[in-house]
């Protein structure tokens, strides 16, 4: 019974009922290699999500991680066009990013604003810090190495590299959520700032971490990005803060902090992105994608709302017994 | 009767002063957006071409060193106060110049713009690269040439409410019918957006196996197609093609993904500007709805009821040109 309202299992279903649907229609796209293509074709979705998700476990959010990926994306691009080695940009872009993330820390932890207000402003920042780096030039595939854009595409038992990025930071952040100290503080920080206080827990070090996580993941990101996609200009992966959130509320992470899972969080991208992708191969007017993509979040939202976990409010229900 | 004498009097006098003026080199201005622009450096490039062609004409070629309309307006008053004989500019606001320009006319300047427009009352007439037919026909053009068979393509677009798409797109359906065994499968939409491009660029070679060409009226998707073909493995196979920049289109044009695409040609579009500043400088062509003036080897131009003019087709970019360009623009 307790499998049953779990809501790890019911999106699992979710998703194996909308592979089912598309299947009927375009049975190609439940083939093997397509459905490692649309993994593939997620994992930046993922790798986000992940990140955003330990933002939204300490009562944050961060806007700014698409900004993050479009500028740590750009700044690869630029080294590879420098002829930086390989391992140098793809570490530069991890610290940068998660330097970036800090920031976003930094102005939540020691200033106390509310961290939506930090992020759509440093959002806002990041991108207009990549057209004064490229005063709004584009760099394009020819301008780039061949050693840049092969890394996420070079295939290992079957998958591409981007893929397998994916895996690992699903791993790592699995890791690090359910065995550390760090990944327990971020759930104790957002269910319940003040008790997480009385353990030792500094609410505001717990909160700087999760945004350096989610920058650091960002930056890893854009590199893929750039890379998967040969251009990198001012605006790529415009409005795909707006994804990474949706994916993760669709995982079932609590947006008020403290519940959530890392297999919630890679299941929500997960459905983003076969709805992404099967869209186009449907047959459907594209007239009524937008639609369609909306009403699937939405009524994750409305299944969410009413699935609420009752762990918190054990008081309550024994005054009410009481 | 002595008035009317002395005003013919004056009168063939100014015809002889400007008659003697014609005598002499006919200055025109080519006013860039900013100084600095390839796209600019090759209008000049064309400008200078048809200076040479004329003969008697001296191209003097400024702008602004930022894309402001300030820095315009300066650089109009300078050269209204060196009393050239033609501006023509492509202005970085539409209204903003209006006043300045005004006086040039007033002190008998020829203006005209170019690329980017004036609005009616701050110039003659105003010569658009190309025109929503022309490009209309010239994208499912692009995609035909390399078909002779005929065969399967598919569109893909911006967002669905993309003005200049949506009204090449109509005008492309229009000429269908002189492509006969050109098949429009699917418009698809990819927002103007890299990933979403790719994903529906991605999806069209699954739906429609057969797929000949994708055309992307629209530089991003074009880019973006271009990669999702190469990524399938599918170049020689599904032809990209549409509307794009040569610098941002090279690689993809070397790799074969893309045989040839279009834009405009910013050295036709300089030389055909000099070429109308000067006939309306000195020749007597006259700006005025339905006017016809000739641009030399690109042919000649009609104005519609705005004032306004289409050069031609787009220029279409190839292996055989894409070098010369993509460090241009």
């Amino acid at each position: 019974m307790s499998l049953l309202k779990s809501r790890e299992v019911v999106l699992g279903g979710v998703i194996v009922l909308l592979l089912a649907a598309i299947a009927s229609r375009f049975p190609g796209f439940v083939a093997p290699a397509n459905l490692g293509r649309v993994f593939t074709d997620t994992s930046p979705l993922i790798l986000l999500a992940l990140g955003q998700m330990a933002v939204i476990l300490t009562k944050c959010i961060d806007l700014s991680v698409a900004a993050n990926l479009a500028l740590c994306g750009m700044v690869a691009a630029l080294m590879d066009g420098m002829g930086v080695p390989m391992p140098v940009i793809l570490g530069t872009v991890v610290v940068m990013g998660a330097g970036l993330g800090a920031i976003n820390g930094a102005l939540v932890w020691g200033l106390g604003i509310p961290s939506i207000v930090v992020t759509l402003g440093t959002m806002t920042i990041y991108r207009g810090t990549i057209f004064l780096l490229t005063e709004g030039a584009w760099i394009n595939a020819h301008q780039m190495s061949d050693a840049f854009k092969a890394v996420p595409r070079q295939v290992i038992l079957g998958l591409p590299v981007m893929a397998w990025i994916a895996v690992a930071a699903i791993a790592g952040v699995a890791v690090l959520m359910t065995r550390t100290a760090l990944g327990r503080a971020f759930y104790a920080v957002g269910g319940n700032p003040h008790a997480a206080v009385y353990t030792g827990i500094s609410v505001g070090r717990t909160q700087f971490a999760a945004f350096v996580l989610a920058g650091a993941l960002a930056g890893l990101t854009g590199y893929l990005w750039v890379a998967r996609y040969a251009v990198a200009y001012v605006d790529i992966a415009g409005g795909f803060e707006l994804d990474v959130v949706a994916a993760c509320v669709i995982g079932g992470i609590a947006i008020a902090g403290g519940a959530g899972t890392v297999a919630g969080a890679v299941m929500g991208a997960l459905f983003l992105g076969i709805i992404k992708n099967a869209l186009p191969v449907v047959g459907i007017s594209p007239f009524w994608q937008m639609a369609i993509s909306g009403a699937a979040i939405l009524a994750a939202i409305a299944f969410n709302a009413r699935r609420r976990d009752p762990g918190r409010i054990i008081l309550k229900r024994a005054e009410v017994r009481a | 009767m002595s008035i009317s004498r002395t005003l013919l009097t004056t009168a063939t006098a100014l015809a002889l002063m400007a008659g003697a003026a014609q005598a002499e080199t006919v200055r025109i201005a080519l006013v860039a957006k900013a100084l600095g622009i390839g796209f600019f450096e090759a209008a000049n490039k064309g400008a200078e071409e048809a200076a040479a062609e004329l003969g008697d004409v001296e191209i003097i070629y400024t702008g602004p060193t930022d894309t402001t309309a300030e820095g315009q307006i300066e650089v109009i008053n300078s050269l209204i106060a060196q009393r050239v004989d033609a501006i023509a500019v492509s202005a970085n606001d539409t209204d903003a110049l209006v006043p300045t320009l005004r006086r040039a006319m007033d002190r008998g300047i020829t203006v005209i713009s170019w690329d980017s427009g004036v609005a009616p009352e701050g110039r003659a007439m105003h010569l658009n690269p190309s025109s929503a037919p022309l490009i209309g026909n010239t994208i499912i053009k692009l995609a035909a040439d390399h078909l002779p068979d005929g065969g399967q393509v598919a569109v893909l677009s911006a967002t669905t409410t993309s003005t200049n798409q949506n009204i090449w797109i109509e005008e492309m359906t229009k000429v269908m019918g002189d492509y006969p065994g050109i098949e429009v499968v699917a418009t698809v939409y990819g927002d103007d957006l890299a990933d979403k491009s790719y994903r529906e660029a991605q999806g069209l070679m699954q739906s429609h196996p057969d797929l000949k060409a994708i055309i992307a009226p629209t530089s991003v998707g074009i880019v973006a197609a271009a990669q999702a073909v190469t990524d399938a493995g599918k170049v020689g196979e599904v032809n990209v093609t549409g509307l794009g920049l040569p610098s941002e289109m090279a690689g993809h044009v070397k790799s074969g993904a893309s045989e040839s695409f279009a834009i405009w040609n910013p050295i036709d579009l300089g030389y055909s500007a000099t070429m109308i500043a000067h006939a309306l400088a000195t020749e007597g062509a006259t700006a005025e709805p339905g006017a016809t003036i000739p641009i030399g080897r690109m042919g000649e131009v009609t104005l519609d009821e705005n004032g306004e003019a289409a050069m031609a087709d787009p220029f279409t970019y190839d292996a055989g040109n894409i070098d010369e360009f993509s460090s241009v623009f």
